[in-house]
C-alpha cells in the first residue's frame, strides 16, 4: 500500500517533469549551461564574477521591496527614508543591506576586473567578455552613484550641484545638457524623478541585459584557463587547442567549478549580512533644503577618489581634464583587448601590465584615502567647537593670552592644528614659534601666500600684535624661537614690531 | 509563433510580391516612418529641460533693512522655477553684503569651483567651502584653494524699500548667474 503510494507520487512527479520539459525544455536550456566544462584549475580565482552577481541579486531584491515603500518624491523621500528606518518592521536592515551589498558588488567587480586583467583573459577570443564586463562596471558605478541621490540629503543634493557644476562647463552645450540632467535650472523634484527612473528601471534594465551577454560570452568561449608563462594566444591555433584541452582535463561547472563559488559567496552574504545590521544603513545625511549652509558634503567611497582629483588638480587644467578624460579612459578600457589580444598571459611575463596596474591601483587607493582624511578641506566648526589647549596658555601674558582669543576668533583653526586638533589645510601651529620669527610671522598673517588668505584687512593691528605674540610662544619644549639671521632684533616693545615689519612689507 | 517558412506547404508558391521582397522592404519602411513619427513626442519629452527658455525674475529677497550695513547675511528666496514636488529643495540662498548705505553685493551660495555651498565668517571676513577648500574674501574675490575666479554674483535692484536680485538658475562656471 505504502509503496503504492510512492510509487505513483514518483510516476507523477515523472509524468509533470516530463510534460513541463516537453512543453518548455527548460531542462534542455539550462543543462548545458549548468554542465559546460571548465579549466580544471578554475578554482579561487574565479569566484569574484559570481559574488558580482550574487550582489546584484541582493540588490535588485532588496531594492524591489524598498521600492514599496520609498516615496521618489522630493518633498517626501527624506522622510519616507526615516519612515523606513525607524517604523518599518526590518526597515533599516533592507536599507542597510542595500548600501552595503552595493560596496561590496563594486567591489567584488573592481577584483574580477583585477584578476581578469593580471591575467590577460581578455585577449583572443574573450575581447568581448572584457568590453560588455567594462560596460557593466560603468553600470555598476552608474547605480552606485544614482543610489546615493536616491538618499536626498545634503551630499545628494550638493554631489548633484558638483555633477551639474561639472556638466555645466562643457562649451557651448553646457546649460542645455545640465538643464536636461537636472530636469530644470535648478535641482528639485524633477531631478530626484529622472535619477529614480534611471536608478531602479533604466540602469538595472540594461545590467540585466548585459550580464546576459556576459554569460552568453562565457557559454560561447569558454572560461579561460589559469596562465603559464610560455603559453601563448595564437588566434590561428587558440580555439583548437582550447577546445581539446578542456575536453581533455576540463571539468564540469556543475558542481566542480560551481562548489568554490558557493563557499565563497555564502562567506560574502554572511560578512555584508553581519556588516549591514552592525554598521546600520547609510544616511540620510541631513535635509536636503540649501539654505542650510553647514553642509559638508562627501561622497561615497566608491567617488572619493575623484573628490580627491577636484581638490588636488591645479585650476589650470581643471575643466580640461574634467571634460576629456573621462573619454579617454572610457576609450582605453574598452579598447584594451584591441590593444593587446595576443600573446602571453601570464604576469611574469607581462612586466609592462602589471606595472601599470600597481600604479593605478595605488593612484586610486592613494586619492581614496586622501578623500577620508580631505585635508583641504576646512574644519568648519573648529573654531567653536575646539578649546585652546590649556598647556598653551599657562605663563603666558595678557598679550599672549589676547592672541590666543584672537587665533581662535578669526577662525585660524578651522584650517591649522593646535594640540592635534583642527584643520589641517594649513601647517600645525604647535611648533610654529619655532619655525617662523616675528616678523616672518606679522607678514603671513597680513599678506597670505602659500595658499592663506591674506589677513591684512581683516585684524586690526593689535589683533595682529597679539596674534603673533602668541604664536611665538609656541615651540616644542626647548626650542628657540626663530630668528631670520641679520634680521632686526625683535623690539622689546611689542606694539612697534608690527608697524616696522607692516612698513617693510607695504614697501 | 510566426511562419517558419521552410515548413511552408510546396503546392502554395509565395505570391510575387513575397517573391520579390517588396513585403519585407515595405515593412521595413512603414514601421521606420512609424517609428520616426513616434520618437519625436519621446526624444522631445525627454529633453524638453534643453528646449524650453528658462527665463530670469526679479526675486524678493526682504526688505533693505534685514541687510544692515557693515554686514553679510543669508537671503533666502524660493526658486521661480519650484515645482510641487520640489519640497525644501526648492529652497536658494545667497549671501547679500551691505558694504555702503544701499549698496550691495548678492553672491551665490555655490561656489565658483563644483558649486559646494559657502559659509561666510564673520570674524575672519573670509567665505570658505566645505568642499575643496576654496577660500573668498569678502568682497567675494577668490583668495586660496581651486575655485578659478571669485563667487558669482547676482544683479541686484531696490524697489520700494526691497532687495530684489535677478535669479532663475543654479550658478555655474559657464553660464554664471
Ligand atoms: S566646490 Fe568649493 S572648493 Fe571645490
Amino acid at each position: 500500500m505504502f509503496r503504492n503510494i510512492k510509487m505513483v507520487g514518483t510516476k507523477m512527479i515523472g509524468g509533470l517533469l516530463g510534460w513541463t520539459e516537453s512543453r518548455s525544455g527548460a531542462i534542455g536550456f539550462v543543462q548545458p549551461i549548468l554542465m559546460h566544462r571548465v579549466p580544471r584549475d578554475a578554482k579561487w580565482w574565479y569566484v569574484f564574477g559570481s559574488a558580482s552577481l550574487m550582489f546584484f541579486s541582493i540588490q535588485v531584491v532588496t531594492g524591489i521591496l524598498l521600492a514599496t515603500m520609498y516615496a521618489p518624491s522630493a518633498a517626501e523621500a527624506y522622510s519616507s527614508l526615516q519612515y523606513i528606518d525607524q517604523q518599518v518592521p526590518f526597515g533599516w536592515m533592507l536599507r542597510a543591506l542595500h548600501a552595503w551589498s552595493s560596496n561590496a558588488m563594486i567591489l567584488m567587480v573592481v577584483i574580477h576586473m583585477s584578476q581578469v586583467f593580471l591575467h590577460a583573459s581578455f585577449k583572443f577570443p574573450r575581447e568581448l567578455m572584457w568590453m560588455v564586463g567594462v560596460l557593466l562596471l560603468f553600470c555598476t558605478l552608474a547605480l552606485a552613484f544614482t543610489g546615493q541621490i536616491m538618499r536626498w540629503d545634503q551630499d545628494a543634493y550638493w554631489g548633484l550641484g558638483i555633477g551639474a557644476a561639472i556638466v555645466d562647463r562643457v562649451p557651448m552645450l553646457g546649460n542645455q545638457m545640465r538643464n536636461v540632467m537636472l530636469g530644470g535650472p535648478y535641482i528639485g523634484g524633477a531631478t530626484l524623478s529622472r535619477f529614480f527612473a534611471l536608478h531602479v528601471f533604466v540602469l538595472p534594465g540594461l545590467t540585466i541585459a548585459l550580464i546576459g551577454a556576459h554569460m552568453a560570452l562565457i557559454l560561447k568561449n569558454g572560461i579561460s584557463e589559469m596562465p603559464k608563462p610560455g603559453m601563448v594566444v595564437d588566434p590561428k591555433t587558440y580555439v583548437v587547442e582550447y577546445e581539446e584541452r578542456i575536453k581533455k582535463n576540463g571539468v564540469p561547472f556543475m558542481p566542480d567549478a560551481a562548489q568554490h563559488d558557493m563557499v565563497f559567496c555564502g562567506l560574502m552574504l554572511i560578512i555584508v549580512g553581519v556588516l549591514a545590521a552592525y554598521l546600520g544603513p547609510v544616511g540620510p545625511n541631513g535635509i536636503p533644503n540649501p539654505t542650510i549652509i553647514d553642509a559638508n558634503p562627501r561622497p561615497d567611497y566608491a567617488f572619493l577618489w575623484i573628490f580627491t582629483a577636484m581638490a588636488l588638480m591645479p585650476p589650470q587644467i581643471e575643466t580640461a581634464v574634467l571634460l576629456i578624460a573621462p573619454p579617454i579612459v572610457v576609450m582605453l578600457l574598452l579598447g584594451l583587448p584591441l590593444i593587446s589580444n595576443r600573446g602571453e598571459r601570464a604576469p611574469s611575463r607581462r612586466p609592462g601590465a602589471v606595472l601599470a596596474y600597481v600604479l593605478i591601483a595605488t593612484a586610486l587607493g592613494t586619492l581614496t584615502w586622501l578623500g577620508v582624511v580631505s585635508a583641504w578641506s576646512p574644519v568648519m566648526d573648529a573654531w567653536t567647537s575646539l578649546p585652546t589647549p590649556v598647556k598653551y596658555l599657562v605663563g603666558r601674558t595678557p598679550l599672549e593670552m589676547q592672541g590666543a582669543l584672537v587665533m581662535q576668533h578669526s577662525q585660524c583653526r578651522n584650517c591649522h592644528s593646535l594640540g592635534g586638533e583642527g584643520g589641517l589645510r594649513g601647517p600645525n601651529l604647535d611648533n610654529v614659534g619655532s619655525r617662523k620669527s616675528w616678523d616672518q610671522l606679522v607678514r603671513q598673517v597680513q599678506q597670505g601666500g602659500g595658499n592663506m588668505p591674506a589677513y591684512g584687512k581683516n585684524l586690526s593691528s593689535a589683533e595682529t600684535t597679539a596674534v603673533v605674540a602668541f604664536m611665538t610662544t609656541l615651540r616644542n619644549a626647548g626650542a628657540p624661537e626663530s630668528t631670520i639671521p641679520g634680521a632686526m632684533e625683535r623690539q622689546s616693545s611689542p606694539d612697534q614690531a608690527p608697524t616696522s615689519v607692516a612698513s617693510e612689507a607695504g614697501k | 509563433m510566426s511562419c517558419d517558412c521552410s515548413n511552408t506547404p510546396s503546392n502554395q508558391p509565395p505570391s510575387p510580391s513575397e517573391r520579390r521582397g517588396v513585403m519585407l522592404k515595405l515593412g521595413i519602411g512603414l514601421m521606420g516612418i512609424g517609428g520616426a513619427i513616434a520618437s519625436i513626442p519621446l526624444i522631445g519629452y525627454a529633453i524638453t529641460p534643453a528646449l524650453k527658455k528658462y527665463k530670469n525674475s526679479w526675486i524678493d529677497l526682504g526688505g533693505t533693512a534685514d541687510f544692515p550695513e557693515g554686514e553679510t547675511r543669508l537671503g533666502k528666496f524660493t526658486n521661480p522655477n519650484a515645482s510641487p514636488t520640489d519640497g525644501a529643495s526648492a529652497e536658494q540662498a545667497v549671501w547679500v553684503r551691505s558694504y555702503k548705505p544701499a549698496q550691495f553685493q548678492v553672491f551665490a551660495v555655490n561656489c565658483a569651483h563644483l558649486g559646494c555651498p559657502v559659509k561666510w565668517f564673520q570674524q575672519s571676513k573670509l567665505f570658505m567651502c566645505p568642499c575643496h577648500g576654496g577660500v573668498y574674501y569678502e568682497d567675494g574675490s577668490h583668495a586660496s584653494g581651486p575655485p578659478p575666479r571669485g563667487l558669482f554674483e547676482y544683479k541686484w535692484k531696490i524697489e520700494n524699500g526691497r532687495l530684489l536680485i535677478d535669479a532663475g538658475r543654479l550658478p555655474g562656471l559657464e553660464q554664471t548667474v
